[in-house]
């Protein structure tokens, strides 16, 4: 593996085969084309070499058909190397169901990271091989970007939002992670290592030693700090829906449209109670912008994720009904 | 390049000069458009995710006086237009008479801003550290320019809107440096503008303008037509959107 | 064309531009299209080995995984003056200030640029926009990347970012005036007969650049004097600490940004235009395809600006949507290199300098267009954004394209310019050094883009360093090969042979007035009947056009007179 000049990194997640195979492709396609291009002008160059100082070159103007040609063939092409490309992304952006999620906070310049259980690391990323781990992101200052090559994905660190990214290890092993969203003096030393472990080792080193408290259980005392619990009953009669089993759950919404209550929906609930009512509660909730840390969002929205197994009240969840029914 | 009489020497006749500079203000003002785009377009984002800071900062900008300012360069269009048909028919008196009333009206607009942007001052509404936008509400004594009404019902709308957004102050100083970046930008427009129109006017006393040569008006005006077009933008956005909803 | 063996050998015209008047006022105020191109040659060639220094730095640097000489923020100012060096004060106004500017009125057979003054003004505009980035760069540095990517640079940086933001505002509106000039130009001052598709295509391709500077440049001035702003008075509208929004920093940016890409590749792809037509001796293959492929990318480079933002976490379908748009701003490209391929079958084709430029085009264009199809493609740009690939694709493009198309046209105008030719062999060897050295520096980085090290990096892992040692050594080569051209090219400037009017000879009116032209460049107004880059009707050339072709009404039948 030790070649002297070396190319690929390790195929380490599910994505790495495809993007590779996408990359292969479009290496042959532009390579026949490059190839070609350049086998005709050496052609021509030789071919064509100007025989006697005042020779002139035909009389030609062009060639509507060969003009054509030449336009739909490499916009069919790129046409479907674009299918294939927005295949691979759109798989990657919408994360299946039931991942393994992380928390991941980068600030100028180091990645914390958080385990579902609690536990906290510093520049060091442990997770269990064939199982989907979903990294949801936030910065404390600048943007940032998290990148895995042998994984072969990455995602901007955005201040003020967050992003997810999602991805399955196939390969057990030690793996660079970097920042490659340029963040300052040191960028380029703000990266570590992600180990890829097998489910038993990776239980293991989980319950191994760690006095972190776990995020959820400080997403509960923040719920009752914040008096959230006053509105937001468990029953369903509060003033503001019950969050039991609300999180990936469709939320029906005042205008009559609905929304997926993802990570995403939690934060800008929080931080901008207005931008989405839900059906048959009124706009009462005050904004927490200013008033909550990127953490205590983090915090919050693992516990609203640890209400999604509790019994959902029959009134008052604000799910939308066809999948309060499949519950 | 030489100039012979009214033609540069860069040009074959007046009317390809004339053609030439026309084209050429009008290529400007589609940069303008642009450029006035950038940040209308950034305030109008922000409009919409921090609804109730921006309305209430549209609630504490004085309706009469942007009103009585709209009316005012519209009146200066009016005459400027004048101007430039005057110059066209070459009625050169006319052409002093109505630059002269453009240059006043555009001073009148100064003015008014100045009172506007001076008021703001005094109530703690210019971006920076001293921005407060509970100020007057506060410290009535402070800003006694403000009727009784007008004061119990900023208050009123203050607390509903502090209410729905607690970090209401650092929003309505986003209203507020988009207020004053457009409005400032706007002035610039305006100052560059009566530096032209002095140019004119010194040109017209000199009896320059007529039926043969007038691009300068000609061109002038088209400027002066766009920049009061952008405060026919401008108005509605900083002042009349949802004001006292 | 250099074995004209009958005749006098040419003398230098008694009167011309640059002789008419003398004295360091006569250029400073000088209202001439040609003088104002020799200025903006002066000043962009500074800026360029300001920029080449910096690069030679960073190349220095990364010979070893741990960085050889520069501390993380001195290496981070040496890429950020890079990037701001090159693509402000070098690429955007390097062809269209410069042979833009001392050719569209020649080619169109006009006395000046419609706004002499005007034109005068932005180099001033220019000049005054790099003093405050160059004093930026002396005071504090700046250390933001030429992105300046909020909050970093608004709040976060300890860095020159006001005066170096300042500068390059204040240099946006010297792009915005050259843009004006030339469309006015291009409407009202062509010379009788000169119709739109009689219009050499290196005035098309200004065309479509003028658009993209007259509609890109405003929005980017805009945002830098908000950012500015936003430095200085900490205004918020792009910190998200109170309730801005970076992202929206970013639309804007690259709103302008992208299309500058365009603005630096468009004209040189006009030189290269140019120049295969005058050493093939053929018409351009598919002159109206070309004429509208320019047209084309300059509308469409402005539909695909988030392409630079697919991994921000934009909306997944704003993303696929942009990336379709991006795949078709490819093709009009490729049917350019499509019909420059074609112009040469059936041509007679010399290897003069600057034909050599043109094949260096051709190829290094062609890598740096292809590559542009693996970060259009989403699935792959996950993987290689933000990475050396990218480095290496716009370098393909930047340096490989439209640095090779300005030394092309410099070198084939050289003798219309200063009425003297370059040394032929030397230059020869200078653009060979320039095309290996190019590829030495820039190839290997395409391949840390797929091992996947991010830009922007003053240290490495060290299975990194074989293709940075690689890169390191191809650009000491290329800096040879830039620095040979300046040094030739100035002393053919004195010292150079006499050209003549039109030594290759080529078809364009710049080529029917004398070497170097009056400051009315002609005598008497042109009139023009033919086609751009007809040699076949035009006897006053002096070619053998075979019996039977050409048009008879314009040339007798023997074509020999």
């Amino acid at each position: 593996m030790q070649s002297p000049l070396p190319t690929f990194p390790d195929q380490a997640s599910n994505f790495a085969g495809n993007v590779d195979a996408l990359f292969s492709f479009i290496l042959m396609t532009t390579l026949f084309f490059a190839v070609l291009v350049t086998v005709l002008i050496i052609f021509a160059a030789f071919k064509f070499r100007r025989r006697s100082e005042k020779e002139v070159g035909d009389d030609v103007h062009g060639n509507n058909a060969l003009e054509v040609g030449w336009t739909l063939i490499p916009t069919i092409i790129a046409i479907g190397i674009f299918a294939w490309g927005a295949a691979i992304y759109v798989n990657y952006r919408i994360a299946p169901k039931d991942t393994l999620d992380i928390y991941a906070v980068g600030k100028q310049w180091m990645w914390k990271l958080q385990q579902p259980n609690g536990r906290k690391e510093i520049n060091e990323l442990h997770i269990p091989l064939n199982r989907d781990v979903k990294l949801i992101l936030g910065s404390e200052d600048v943007i940032h970007n998290f990148y895995v090559p042998a994984f072969r994905v990455k995602m901007d660190v955005v201040p003020g939002r967050y992003n997810t990214m999602w991805f399955r290890p196939i390969k057990t092993g030690k793996y660079h992670f970097f920042c490659s969203q340029y963040c300052g003096t040191n960028h380029a030393v703000m990266g570590g290592w992600v180990t890829v472990m097998d489910p038993a080792e990776y239980a293991a080193w989980l319950s191994g030693e760690s006095g972190d408290v776990n995020p959820a259980a400080a997403g509960e005392r923040l719920f009752t700090q914040f008096a959230c619990n006053t509105c937001h009953l468990a029953n369903g009669t509060g003033r503001a829906p019950s969050l039991n089993g609300v999180f990936g759950a469709n939320v029906l919404l005042a205008d009559g449209s609905t929304v997926v209550a993802d990570e995403a929906y939690i934060r800008e609930s929080i931080l901008q109670p207005k931008a989405k009512i839900v059906a048959g509660y009124q706009p009462v909730m005050p904004t927490f912008q200013g008033l909550v840390t990127e953490e205590q969002i983090l915090n919050l929205t693992a516990y609203i994720k640890s209400l999604q197994s509790q019994p959902v009240p029959a009134k008052g969840a604000g799910i939308a009904p066809s999948s309060a029914g499949k519950k | 390049m030489h100039r012979t009489g009214a033609l540069y020497g860069q040009f074959k006749t007046l009317e390809q000069q004339k053609d030439t500079a026309t084209l050429g203000m009008w290529i400007f003002l589609v940069t303008e458009v642009m450029f006035f785009g950038g940040i209308m377009l950034a305030y109008t984002i922000n409009r919409h995710t921090y609804f109730h800071a921006f309305a209430m900062g549209s609630n504490t900008l004085s309706l009469g006086l942007g009103g009585f300012n709209t009316v005012v360069l519209l009146a200066s269009s009016f005459t400027m237009a004048m101007a430039v048909w005057s110059s066209q028919t070459s009625r050169k008196r006319l052409i002093t008479l109505f630059l002269s009333l453009t240059i006043l009206l555009g001073f009148v607009f100064f003015g008014v801003k100045y009172v506007e942007y001076a008021q703001k001052f005094h109530h703690h509404l210019v971006p920076g550290k001293n921005f407060d936008i509970f100020y007057c509400v506060n410290n009535p004594t402070k800003c006694e320019d403000i009727d009784a009404a007008d004061m119990a019902k900023e208050k009123e709308e203050l607390e509903v809107a502090a209410k729905a957004d607690p970090d209401l102050n650092a929003h309505a100083q986003l209203y507020y440096s988009a207020y004053f970046g457009m409005t400032g930008l706007h002035a610039l427009h305006m100052v560059i503008g009566a530096g032209l129109l002095f140019w004119l006017l010194k040109e017209s006393v000199a009896g320059k303008f007529n039926a043969e040569w007038n691009n300068p008006v000609d061109i002038v005006g088209l400027y002066w037509h766009f920049v009061d077009i952008v405060w026919i933008y401008l108005f509605p956005l900083l002042y009349l959107i949802d004001r006292h909803k | 064309m250099r074995e004209q063996t009958t005749g006098p050998a040419p003398q230098l015209p008694e009167k011309h531009y640059l002789n008419a008047t003398y004295g360091i006022r006569s250029w400073l105020l000088t209202t001439d299209h040609k003088r104002i191109a020799l200025l903006y040659l002066a000043s962009v060639t500074f800026f360029f080995f300001v920029g080449g220094f910096f690069a030679m730095m960073i190349r220095l640097h990364l010979l070893t995984p741990s960085g050889l000489l520069l501390t993380p923020d001195q290496y981070n100012r040496m890429f950020t003056m890079h990037g701001v060096a090159m693509v402000f004060f070098f690429l955007i106004p390097s062809i269209p200030a410069v042979m833009g500017n001392f050719l569209i009125p020649l080619m169109i057979g006009a006395k000046d640029l419609a706004f002499p003054k005007i034109n005068l003004l932005s180099w001033y505009v220019y000049v005054v926009g790099g003093m405050f980035t160059l004093w930026a760069m002396i005071n504090g540095g700046l250390d933001t990347g030429w992105t300046f990517y909020t909050p970093l640079s608004t709040v976060y940086s300890n860095s020159a970012v006001a005066p170096a933001v300042v500068g390059v505002f204040i240099t946006g509106f010297s792009s915005i005036l050259t843009g004006l000039n030339f469309l006015v130009t291009v409407h009202t001052m062509r010379a009788p007969g000169m119709t739109w598709f009689r219009l050499p295509l290196f005035v098309w391709a200004h065309y479509a650049t003028s658009i993209v500077m007259i509609l890109g440049t405003p929005v980017i001035a805009i945002t830098l004097g908000l950012a500015a702003m936003e430095r200085v008075f900490g205004l918020g509208f792009f910190n998200p600490a109170m309730g801005g929004d970076p992202i929206l920093f970013q639309h804007l940016f690259w709103f302008y940004s992208h299309p500058a890409v365009y603005i630096m590749i468009l004209p040189a792809m006009g030189v290269i235009s140019e120049l295969i037509p005058t050493f093939a001796r053929k018409r351009l293959f598919g002159y109206h395809f070309v004429a509208a492929a320019s047209l084309a990318i300059a509308v469409i480079g402005f539909l695909v600006w988030t392409h630079h933002m697919f991994l921000t976490g934009q909306s997944t379908y704003a993303a696929v949507a942009f990336s379709f748009l991006t795949f078709i701003v490819a093709i009009p490209s490729a049917i350019k290199t499509f019909n420059w391929t074609a112009t040469l079958f059936g041509g007679s084709i010399s290897f003069d300098t600057p034909m050599l430029y043109a094949f260096g085009f051709l190829g290094l264009f062609l890598v740096g267009g292809l590559t542009g199809l693996f970060l259009g493609a989403l699935g792959v740009d996950i993987n290689i954004h933000d990475t050396y690939f990218v480095v290496a694709h716009f370098h393909y493009i930047m340096v490989g394209g439209a640095v090779m198309g300005y030394l092309g046209g410099l070198h084939f105008w050289w003798p219309k310019i200063t009425g003297r030719m370059y040394p032929e062999w030397l230059a020869r060897i200078a653009a060979f050094t320039l095309f290996i050295g190019f590829n030495f520096t820039f190839f290997p980085q395409f391949i840390l883009g797929i091992m996947g090290m991010p830009r922007r990096y003053h240290t490495y892992p060290p299975e990194f360093q074989i293709y940075n040692v690689m890169s390191t050594a191809g650009a000491s080569i290329l800096a040879i090969g830039y620095l040979l051209p300046m040094v030739y090219l100035t002393w053919a400037a004195f010292y150079g042979k006499v050209a003549g009017d039109n030594p290759w000879p080529a078809t364009g009116l710049e080529w029917k007035t004398q070497s170097p032209p009056l400051t009315e460049n002609f005598d008497v107004t042109p009139v023009v009947t033919w086609e751009a880059y007809d040699f076949h009707n035009r006897p006053d050339l002096g070619l053998d056009v075979p019996a039977g072709k050409g048009s008879p009404v314009v040339a007798p039948a023997h074509g020999d007179d």
